[in-house]
């Protein structure tokens, strides 16, 4: 009599397959090894040099010119400019990403139409941020949106916050309208005809039943979008403008027509190959995002994780 | 190969196995209950389909395959099998029934092995194939050799060709080229019954092939390799009345040269198709002999309701 | 605020139709905004290509700085008599798909091993780390990834792999520093991978579980099962996967203007060993590089024609992406 308390697995034993296979496998454990510890060094990387270099200092005080690291002051501007663009941007972005996503998904006519918005919007999620940038050059040095920035001389200078946040608007939309489509399409479609068969209209039932289940992929999207927005830097350093804070023409709204600074710019400035070369703040900065970045990812995990509890079955 | 074609309707009577069950010594089935109707309880009465066709006659040679000994299967705390013992012979369809719930399927998927996939399975007893402990056994030789076709038709996404060749690409030592592949995929087509309806389309994908067809491929696939003993894990349940009927058919014509171990929970089709017959309860084995002595004779209170539709 | 009822017949327009129209209208903007994108960008850039015609894509201009400076100067001429437009933009479109190409094969074998470890042979511990894990990785942003590479790669290439001979050898045209082909590579492949990882497990994940354990009901061991029978069905979500880190990698401009050397100039494989070593500048990172001399035509002209050659690349890219797919959909793979 044999008693077997038997593995997970389908119970054959590797050392019984053909070389290749088990070849195979060992490259995989490598690989899957390799994987790990590149991740974890990468991750211990930052938080300790980052740590080692950040201070309250740094996060409350200016950038400003100097000779050494000690002079040069912190990245308060930097960090509060990555703020204003995410907010900014988001306002934008997540009403007209889930006004598109209920369209594509509730009414979607005519068909011709739709398929035009997905592939357009598809094209979008492709396209090369400096594109997207220098696009944005072009719009906003046109004397007609010369109100959303600065003009110098009668040379409209097209660099400010409102410059910044419309097209990183525009990079976030892709990734609201995917999630919130896949949200609503996941609700089956019985929950919309009851709602139909009380004398409820389409645009009331999205309002009420079908938005609000589909909060978590609301969530989700939006934080990933201000996820890729506080990530971008292409668009920052192009529309935004190189000065070291904010170019201010007076008040709220004129200094988000000014010119001004985000954590990812300043990163790249102060990056050895960039033009300042201050790797300790580059490092404290970089902590900074990254933990920002850190937040963003687990609200989506948590939302992620109550979707699945609302599961429709 | 000498395809026995059973001849068509004889009203079978009695107790007419060659073969009797040879249960071993010392285990619950060696001494029958005499519990036939004299506990107060008016006679059940005989299945419905009792008057209906059968398909088979009990084959004259029957080769023993396996043999499972005091099989007791648990899944963590919960025993889902207790202690079976029965043979598993080539020549023969052995049709395991009994309600949901009852231990068959978990019995079956013993008989490769394929228990081992579920977390926390332990199992004692003993199962011998060829007189060898199949636990001493590689565990993918084993399932080579004891295929298995499942509920749900699962065909690969794949050409019917490559389907059915899967298991003689993967397995051997070295893969083979399509030239030597054309002949063993076209004889277990024929053996399927399905090659006249797929000849010509032998490069089409397997998923447009309907349900029945799908089915069948995947009986054609599981004899591919040739093995020594075929498990059906409620091959029909899934199909329509047409496809269900030629599968039976198929499943008769196979016990010649492979033991063939189907479990169902449609009784008519157990009646229709089998030799032996086990009827489970609760992870137990309550009886086990001769189809006709199940479904006409049964000596187990329990087995008669249960075949009489008493309970289900 | 009440929500209306269905009205039979009513004369003015119902809330579902106020609602299509506006929703509709929307859509129009979004879709009339990016069209009018592609229209610009491909009419600014016509002059260049005009001027150049095919020799646009050519080599034979040298260091591409030396062009732009060209180009540059020449609008300092006031009237269109002066204006430079010549310009080979080969160096720049050599390292785009040298960089881009080298990335995308290496994560693509790589990444395809990790998302089969993780789906399928990891211990389930690790599988549940490496979720979260990865789709962290994914999001971390490219100027992070810059970083990790100029403070750690550059450094260590430069004072422990190049030689001072190797240095010396390329000394008056180009520097061999750390900051070069091998480094561009290196960092967009850590970079493209996550995402790659991600795509490729979701896809594995989604093979209905009976078709494996059908194979493995034949006799065919674990590993063969998986690769056969899983990786095969989930051919088109390798193909996405794939699509998706190209269009990164094509691009990347800011993670790669700080790592791959910033001079246009075109690696040389029959260098040898350094060619791995030697700087370039791929197109995305070129416009980032020039974009504030944008003060002339013939400039302007130049910087939209890089621009339009990237989104005419991440367009065809799509759509090979979608060819790519079709044939599969023929023998059932869930596209």
């Amino acid at each position: 009599m044999t008693a077997l308390s038997a593995a997970a697995r389908p119970g054959d034993k590797s050392s019984a397959w053909r070389l290749s296979d088990r070849l195979g496998l060992a490259f995989a454990w490598a690989l899957g090894l390799l994987f790990c510890a590149l991740t974890v060094s990468i991750i211990l990387y930052f938080l300790i040099e980052g740590l080692r270099y950040l201070s309250i200092h740094l996060l409350t005080t200016n950038p400003k010119a100097g000779f050494t690291e000690s002079q040069t002051g912190g990245f308060l501007d930097p960090l509060l400019g990555t703020v204003i663009l995410a907010a900014m941007s988001m306002a934008i972005a997540l009403p007209a990403g889930i006004g598109v996503a209920v369209w594509l998904s509730e009414f979607a006519r005519p068909r011709a139409l739709a398929r035009v918005a997905e592939s357009t919007i598809e094209m979008l999620a492709g396209a090369p941020s400096v594109v997207l940038a220098l696009f944005g050059l072009l719009l906003f040095q046109s004397p007609v949106l010369g109100f959303l920035s600065q003009t110098t001389q009668g040379v409209v200078l097209g660099l400010s916050f409102f410059a910044a946040a419309s097209i990183l608007s525009l990079i976030a939309l892709p990734l609201v309208v995917a999630n919130v489509r896949e949200g609503l399409q996941a609700i089956p479609s019985h929950v919309r005809e009851a709602s139909y068969a009380v004398g409820k209209t389409k645009i009331a039932t999205t309002r009420r039943v079908l938005l609000p289940a589909a909060r978590p992929n609301v969530i989700t999207g939006a934080m990933l979008g201000v996820g890729r927005v506080i990530g971008d830097t292409a668009v920052v350093l192009i529309l935004l403008g190189t000065s070291l804070t904010f170019q201010s023409a007076g008040g709220f709204l004129g200094l988000l027509r000014g010119q001004g600074t985000a954590l990812t710019s300043y990163i790249y400035n102060n990056a050895p190959s960039g033009e300042l070369n201050q790797p300790q703040k580059a490092y404290a900065a970089a902590f900074v995002l990254i933990v920002i970045i850190l937040a963003l990812n687990l609200v989506v995990e948590l939302a992620g994780r109550r979707a699945r509890r609302m599961r429709w079955g | 190969m000498g395809l026995n074609v059973p001849p068509p309707v004889r009203r079978l009577t009695g107790n007419e196995g060659t073969s009797s069950p040879a249960p071993a010594t010392g285990s619950p089935l060696a001494a029958p209950n005499a519990n036939g109707n004299g506990n107060g309880r008016p006679p059940l009465a005989p299945p419905s389909f009792a008057g209906a066709k059968r398909m088979v006659e009990p084959s004259t040679l029957a080769i023993d395959r396996m043999a499972v000994e005091e099989l007791s299967v648990s899944y963590g705390p919960k025993r889902a099998v207790s202690s079976v013992s029965l043979p598993i012979r080539q020549g023969e369809v052995l049709a395991l029934i009994g309600p949901s719930g009852c231990g068959k399927t978990t019995l079956l998927r013993s008989l490769n092995r394929l228990t081992e996939v579920t977390r926390g399975t332990s199992f004692s007893g003993r199962i011998t194939l060829d007189g060898i402990d199949i636990g001493s056994m590689e565990a993918t030789e084993l399932r080579r050799r004891v295929t298995m076709v499942f509920q749900q038709p699962n065909p690969f996404p794949m050409s019917i060709f490559d389907n059915v060749a899967y298991v003689l690409r993967e397995q051997g030592r070295r893969r083979p080229r399509k030239r030597e592949l054309t002949q063993p995929v076209a004889d277990a087509l024929a053996r399927a019954g399905l090659l006249e309806e797929v000849k010509d389309n032998l490069d089409h994908p397997a998923l447009r092939l309907s349900g029945g067809q799908q089915q069948r491929l995947c009986i054609a696939r599981a004899l591919a390799a040739n093995p020594e003993v075929l498990l059906l894990d409620e091959p029909c349940s899934a199909l329509d009345p047409q496809s269900t009927k030629v599968i039976e058919d198929l499943i008769v014509k196979l016990r010649e040269d492979v033991a063939v171990v189907i479990v169902t929970h449609n009784l008519q089709q157990a009646y229709r198709v089998a030799n032996y017959v086990g009827f489970m309860y609760l992870g137990e084995l309550v009886e086990y002999g001769n189809a006709q002595t199940i479904f006409g004779s049964a000596k187990e209170q329990r087995t008669k309701e249960y075949v009489s539709g008493a309970f289900g | 605020m009440e929500d209306a009822t269905l009205q039979e017949g009513a004369p003015r327009w119902s809330d579902d139709q106020r609602a299509e129209f506006s929703l509709g209208t929307l859509v129009c903007v979004v879709v009339g905004l990016l069209l009018a994108m592609l229209v610009f960008v491909f009419r600014e850039a016509w002059p260049s290509f005009s001027h150049n015609g095919l020799s646009w894509f050519g080599s034979g201009g040298g260091l591409v700085d030396k062009q732009i400076t060209r180009i540059f100067q020449s609008g300092d001429y006031h009237g269109a008599g002066g204006y430079v437009y010549t310009f080979h933009a080969w160096p720049l479109i050599w390292s785009t798909i040298l960089i881009t190409a080298g990335a995308v094969a290496i994560a693509f074998v790589c990444s395809l091993f990790i998302a089969v470890f993780i789906v399928e042979f990891a211990p389930l511990p690790m599988q549940r780390v490496l979720q979260p894990v990865i789709r962290l990785l994914a999001s971390v942003p490219s100027v992070i990834y810059g970083l990790l590479g100029v403070l750690v790669v550059v450094p260590f290439l430069n004072n422990h792999v190049i030689t001072n001979s190797e240095k010396a050898s390329v000394s008056p045209t180009i520097s061999l520093s750390g900051y070069g082909l091998i480094t561009a590579i290196l960092i967009l492949t850590v970079m493209i991978s996550p995402v790659m990882v991600a795509v490729f497990a979701d896809g594995l994940r989604a093979v209905p579980r009976n078709w494996i354990e059908g194979s493995w009901a034949l006799g065919v061991n674990r590993w063969r099962s998986f690769w056969k029978v899983a990786v095969k069905t989930a051919r088109p979500a390798l193909v996405a996967g794939a699509v998706l880190a190209t269009a990164r990698g094509l691009g990347e401009s800011v993670m790669l203007s700080m790592v791959s050397g910033g001079i246009g100039f075109a690696p040389k494989p029959w260098d040898g060993l350094i060619f791995l070593f030697e700087p370039s500048e791929p197109l995305a990172s070129s416009i980032l590089q020039y974009q504030d001399q944008r003060t002339s035509p013939p400039m302007e002209s130049t910087l939209f024609a890089i621009a339009a050659v990237l989104l005419f690349s991440a367009v065809l890219l799509s759509l090979a992406g979608w060819a790519a797919k079709q044939p599969m959909k023929r023998y059932g793979v869930v596209a």
